[in-house]
């Protein structure tokens, strides 16, 4: 779903992203680890097509992602870590708001939706002022409204900050019975508990690949008991507290 | 004496009852941890303790003041960190330390010896030039902090302060905070993450409005009531969905790569070896003892 090669990107003399190479499969949920300014985000604007790589190559479900970019942004979904909903729109007037912008009809998507919407308990507030929501709430509508057009591939930016642990647990049902339906997922997080539920991970440090793999996997090569003590192990940190 | 002493505190928002006779005590050089899920009445309390939410019922000591009476006086020897980026973005580091330190009026000589200390620990003096809104989450998190502790506050209130901040730099700001401890500073503290609820003296678990649990974490964990069990299997999925022909979706929880499950009685090895007859993919069934997350789950409930 997703190819890159010798992926780089330069800001003046600081290169954020340095030789990042992927192939994330269908129906992958695939994470992004690494301290704030590893590069994650970076990467993944990139992946999304909202920042221009300076060298390397960009497929998405093989086409390249600057030459064909109208067909990819059709493709994708993408939830932002910062809340990026009308706040004095009502949750259902967000929801056409975000079929229009991607020029679907809305009661078809809604309808198709609707198993995802009685799942997060979103039904009933359908009429809510947005703002009037708890931030549980908003967040899952925003997931709900990058889920519109209904794309293959969806990219989450730290979905969870802020959510409490039980929220936290319902999100990441429907997440996993997203990628179940076949859809790609491409999130990052700070949460590690979280990233043992992705197939994949790659772990970035100063715009580079410090590991990639199934969790699993790496903790069983680092010998760490979870993916916080491997994070930390592989990002050269001792003394850990936590 | 204690640093913060409320008792029967309820505050309301017009008909809807943010917090309900909420009693807690928090003694000098403490860190106390404020738990709970979203609409909790964490930040609610938070301010209230602050002097910026007027409350309805109950009383707020402060440090031995009246909060309803004695904000002034109460303000002037509290640091508050609010959950949102309250920093000038367009200022410097050494800027936004300046303003602070003039707000607190504090003297330019003391100013000047604080803001060495706090670069000590903070780090941040590489970047003093820095624009506030050009540092990274964990930096800005620590210059916040910084803030908050310009005028050598006794009590120091911090509103969910490692959200959104990664593992390398929330390790790294509870190393700060246990430092501020060990220089006898009290602090209350709200998270979401139950690795750092662990970490604090004392902590106060609220769901809707209400005390739900009080305690160290030692002495909230023991309290739990029942068995736990970590199960494994290859396909996680495929085993909850198993698991929930056997227990009741409020007793299974995933947990990383393992689902937590929760039994009033043991599980006889019988139980076990059908289960595994039944669904070959599962790979083992252990006791454990519960973590504060389990805890805070079960609560919740």
């Amino acid at each position: 779903m997703i190819h890159t090669s010798h992926l780089v990107k330069q800001f003046g003399s600081f290169k954020a992203v340095d030789e990042i190479n992927l192939d994330i499969g269908r129906g992958e949920i695939f994470g992004f680890l690494g301290a704030n300014g590893a590069g994650k985000t970076t990467t993944i604007r990139m992946l999304c097509g909202l920042l221009k790589p300076s060298s390397g190559e960009i497929r998405i479900d093989k086409l390249d992602i600057i030459k064909h970019s109208e067909q990819i942004k059709h493709k994708l979904g993408y939830m932002s870590q910062k809340f990026s909903l009308y706040p004095d729109l009502k949750a259902i007037e967000n929801l056409q708001f975000y079929a229009g912008i991607y020029r679907v009809s809305f009661e078809p998507a809604l309808k198709r939706l609707e198993p995802i919407l009685e799942q997060f308990g979103l039904s009933s507030i359908l009429k809510t002022l947005t703002q009037d929501l708890p931030m549980g709430y908003k967040q899952r509508l925003s997931l709900v409204a990058a889920l519109m057009h209904d794309p293959p591939l969806v990219f989450l930016d730290e979905p969870t900050s802020g959510v409490d642990p039980q929220a936290r647990r319902e999100f990441w049902q429907v997440i996993n019975d997203l990628a179940q339906s076949g859809k790609t997922i491409i999130v990052s997080t700070h949460f590690m508990d979280e990233a043992e539920y992705c197939h994949r991970v790659i772990i970035m440090q100063d715009g580079r690949e410090v590991a990639l793999g199934n969790p699993a996997e790496l903790k069983q090569e680092n010998g760490s008991a979870n993916m916080q003590e491997l994070f930390l192990k592989v990002l050269g940190v001792s003394d850990a507290k936590l | 004496m204690n640093v913060l002493k409320i008792k029967e505190l309820s505050v309301r928002y017009g008909s809807v009852e943010a917090l309900s006779k909420v009693d807690l005590e928090v003694q000098p050089a403490m860190v106390y941890g404020i738990i709970g899920p979203d609409g909790a009445g964490k930040t609610t309390l938070m301010r209230s303790i602050c002097t910026l939410l007027p409350y309805q019922e109950g009383s707020i000591e402060v440090l031995g003041y009246n909060a309803a009476s004695r904000a002034k006086e109460i303000r002037a020897r509290i640091g508050y960190m609010p959950q949102r980026f309250s920093l000038y973005q367009d200022l410097s580091v050494q800027q936004n330390l300046r303003f602070f330190a003039r707000l607190f009026k504090v003297k330019p000589a003391e100013m000047l010896k604080r803001r060495e200390q706090l670069y000590k620990f903070s780090r941040l003096e590489p970047f003093a030039k820095r624009l506030a809104g050009n540092l990274s989450g964990g930096m800005k998190q620590k210059l916040a902090l910084s803030c908050a502790l310009i005028h050598t506050p006794e009590l120091i209130i911090l509103d969910e302060p490692t959200f959104g901040v990664d593992p390398v730099s929330r390790v790294e700001f509870w190393q700060i905070l246990h430092q501020l401890k060990a220089d006898g500073i009290s602090i209350v503290v709200s998270t979401p993450y139950m690795d750092e609820a662990s970490q604090c003296d004392k902590i106060v678990l609220l769901h809707k409005g209400r005390v739900i649990g009080q305690g160290s974490p030692a002495e909230i964990i023991s309290g739990w009531k029942g068995k736990l069990y970590s199960l494994t299997s290859r396909d996680l999925q495929k085993l909850y969905v198993y698991l929930q022909t056997k227990a009741t979706k409020e007793d299974l929880q995933l947990f990383g790569s393992e689902i937590h499950l929760f039994s009033e009685q043991e599980l006889s090895s019988d139980k076990i070896a059908d289960w595994q007859s039944e669904f070959p993919e599962l790979e083992s069934c252990v006791e454990i003892k519960p973590g504060m997350e389990d805890v805070f789950l079960r609560m919740m409930q």
